[in-house]
């Protein structure tokens, strides 16, 4: 028995000591699954395109539960991973037990801030993409009215409405904005059935471009504006494929990037808040063939002469979560 | 609220009355027979599911409709295995049901089609279209009821009509039918039954699967008829809710008509406006989310009415000890 002790730490001795070596990076993916069409699938995207560019290789793992999130990064550190990524808020309490514990190890979380001096923390200014979104919604609508469908009521949710309505009144200041959230329960992110009453409801009174930024739900309000023959507007990834010529555009979140540079920079990792948004190519809309004939030149122009402006700062979005309010209606 | 937007505002209260009221029944031949069901939830995820998955690959919603009904009726033998065959705790092999679809479903669906647990959108075929009754175009100018006709009663798919026609085909068959009798008798005094020299465990075991039939379409509904694609977990409680009108109706299928258009019009109210301002007092969206759940506590509790569940619900029928 201690002969196989002393055999095993020496084993595990000799993996660190590799895996040290070697500082691979790591990726989690949380429990979306690593091919949601989303927010993991653009992880996945910005680690592979790191694979090609530099040649090197990186150990990744799909979380099967919530329990395995310390677990999972746990084993990365033992491991020698170096840095790790994780993708997600719900990691934020997992690694604010793990990264202390690793002090020679860099972590980098996405969607949310975890204040340790070895962690690198992403957050995107959703409330700029969606402000551009707003502006072509505003710049496509006929009726005047144009609708925003919200998953669960959290804030940062308001931010995405806050910011789409600043976009919307900065192109048509008399435009109404129909807002609706789908629930207060984590059930409003996967109830596309009342999503498509929603969506329902609100071209009924008048909508004829609605945002959704709700997950699964929004899959039954892009649905819904399909048949309906009015225009929807995808959230996170590029979802402009999902109804060709029926979304307008997509409020993209360049989870690939943030998790691409974290890759490329390796043990040199800089920690900190890293904000990513219009001035870094953080967030941005989606372009593509099945949306370009619905988006004319000039909507085009005006939406990226805005993108300058706040990129450049004399365009300053408000943010709803810096202070829980939003001055417009 | 003009003419229109009441309209408006019911015919989103039919649609989302519909899965509630499919649910409902099925319950209600289920509690009915003396077996306590709250797996309707996980029964129409699974339905769902399969419903979708099928109709993706054959292109026939119909056929989508029967997998999705054979899914539902296996997990509905299942609990019957456990609480009739077994005697098991029927609350306990419910829950165990629910489990089993909210994982089952999205590890198939991941396995199958890669997309993070959820189908592929449906196209043409493959997902039920809404129906327009003969003449509606023609009546729809017709004052008051022209409208009522064309945009109410007209337009759904045919789930919601056959889903409307299970409520007098549910009382007929339970009420004036041999096979009824003995259900409700199997539910109230499952002895009397077997000293009669009828099957308790058959008797139960048709209840159950005909529990399974309707939450099959339930589930279908929801995936194919209102929605194109299964999304996980995307009954988003819509069993518990259905649940809460059995109780609410006190088990009988007219007034679970009438609570499940009840809720689904509470539903159809939040969805539409998000806060109601009654002259000064405004009511948040989130007391509408909640009001079926109060009302049925408010009815358990005897306020209005007493609700009096089947005699023998929840007790598996020992024959001799």
């Amino acid at each position: 028995m201690t002969m196989m002790k002393t055999l095993l730490t020496a084993a595990a001795g000799l993996a660190l000591s590799a895996g040290a070596a070697l500082a691979e990076p790591a990726l989690i993916f949380d429990l979306g699954g690593k091919f949601d069409k989303s927010f993991n699938e653009s992880a996945y995207n910005g680690a592979q395109r790191w694979a090609e560019e530099t040649g090197g290789d990186y150990a990744e793992v799909e979380l099967t539960s919530e329990a395995q999130r310390e677990q999972a990064l746990r084993r990365f550190a033992e491991n020698g991973n170096n840095p790790i990524v994780m993708t997600g808020f719900a990691f934020g309490n997992a690694l604010a037990e793990v990264a202390p514990d690793y002090p020679d190890t860099k972590f980098a979380i996405i969607d949310m801030v975890v204040e340790e001096p070895n962690v690198r923390s992403v957050v995107f200014n959703e409330h700029e993409g969606s402000y551009l979104v707003g502006m072509m919604a505003a710049m496509a609508s006929d009726s005047g009215t144009v609708g925003f469908i919200g998953g669960m009521d959290i804030p940062l949710i308001r931010k995405f409405a806050c910011g789409y309505v600043q976009g919307v009144k900065a192109v048509d200041g008399d435009a109404e904005v129909i807002q609706n959230m789908t629930g207060t329960t984590p059930a409003a992110w996967n109830d596309p059935v009342k999503g498509s009453e929603i969506t329902k409801a609100q071209i009924s009174q008048g909508a004829d471009v609605i945002y959704h930024a709700a997950g699964g739900t929004g899959t039954g309000v892009l649905q819904s504006a399909a048949d309906e023959g009015v225009l929807g507007i995808g959230v996170d990834s590029n979802q402009n494929y999902l109804h060709p010529g029926d979304v307008l555009t997509s409020m993209v979140k360049r989870v690939d990037n943030a998790v691409y540079e974290a890759m490329m920079a390796g043990d040199d990792l800089e920690t900190g808040i890293v904000v990513m948004g219009l001035a870094n190519g953080g967030v941005g809309y989606a372009l593509d063939e099945h949306n370009a004939d619905l988006v004319s030149e000039e909507m085009q122009a005006s939406v990226d002469a805005a993108a300058d402006r706040i990129a450049s700062g004399d365009l300053k979005v408000h943010d709803y979560m810096s202070d829980n309010n939003c001055p417009v209606e | 609220m003009d003419f229109l937007t009441l309209l408006q505002v019911l015919d989103s209260t039919v649609r989302l009355a519909t899965p509630l009221l499919l649910a409902c029944l099925a319950g209600l031949f289920s509690e009915r027979a003396g077996i306590f069901d709250i797996g309707l939830e996980g029964k129409m995820l699974m339905a769902a599911f399969l419903s979708a998955s099928v109709a993706f690959f054959t292109g026939s919603v119909w056929i989508g409709l029967l997998a999705g009904i054979a899914a539902s009726v296996l997990l509905s033998v299942l609990h019957g295995l456990a609480s009739i065959t077994f005697r098991g705790n029927q609350l306990i092999s419910a829950v165990a049901i629910n489990f089993l679809a909210a994982g089952l479903t999205v590890l198939i669906a991941q396995a199958w089609f890669r997309e993070g647990g959820r189908t592929p959108s449906l196209i043409g075929g493959a997902r039920f279209e809404p129906v327009t009754l003969p003449l509606a175009e023609t009546l729809a100018p017709v004052p008051v009821l022209g409208p009522i006709y064309s945009e109410l009663v007209s337009g759904h798919t045919i789930l919601v009509y056959l889903a409307l026609a299970c409520v007098p085909l549910t009382w007929w068959v339970l009420w004036r039918t041999r096979f009824g009798l003995r259900l409700r008798a199997v539910g109230e005094n499952p002895a009397a039954v077997d000293t009669a020299g009828i099957s308790v465990v058959g008797m139960r075991y048709g209840a159950v699967v005909i529990c399974g039939v309707l939450c099959g379409i339930a589930g279908a509904y929801l995936a194919t008829g209102l929605q194109a694609g299964f999304v996980k977990d995307m009954t988003a409680g819509r069993g518990y809710i259905a649940l809460a009108a059995l109780i609410f109706a006190k088990w009988r299928p007219w007034h679970a008509l009438g609570a499940t258009l009840l809720f689904g019009l509470l539903q159809a109210v939040a969805v539409r406006y998000q806060n109601i301002d009654l002259g000064g007092v405004v009511i948040p969206v989130q007391v509408m989310d909640a009001l079926p759940y109060v009302l049925t506590v408010v009815i358990l509790a005897g306020f209005v009415g007493k609700a009096i569940p089947p005699r023998a619900g929840g007790e598996p029928y020992v024959k001799e000890r």
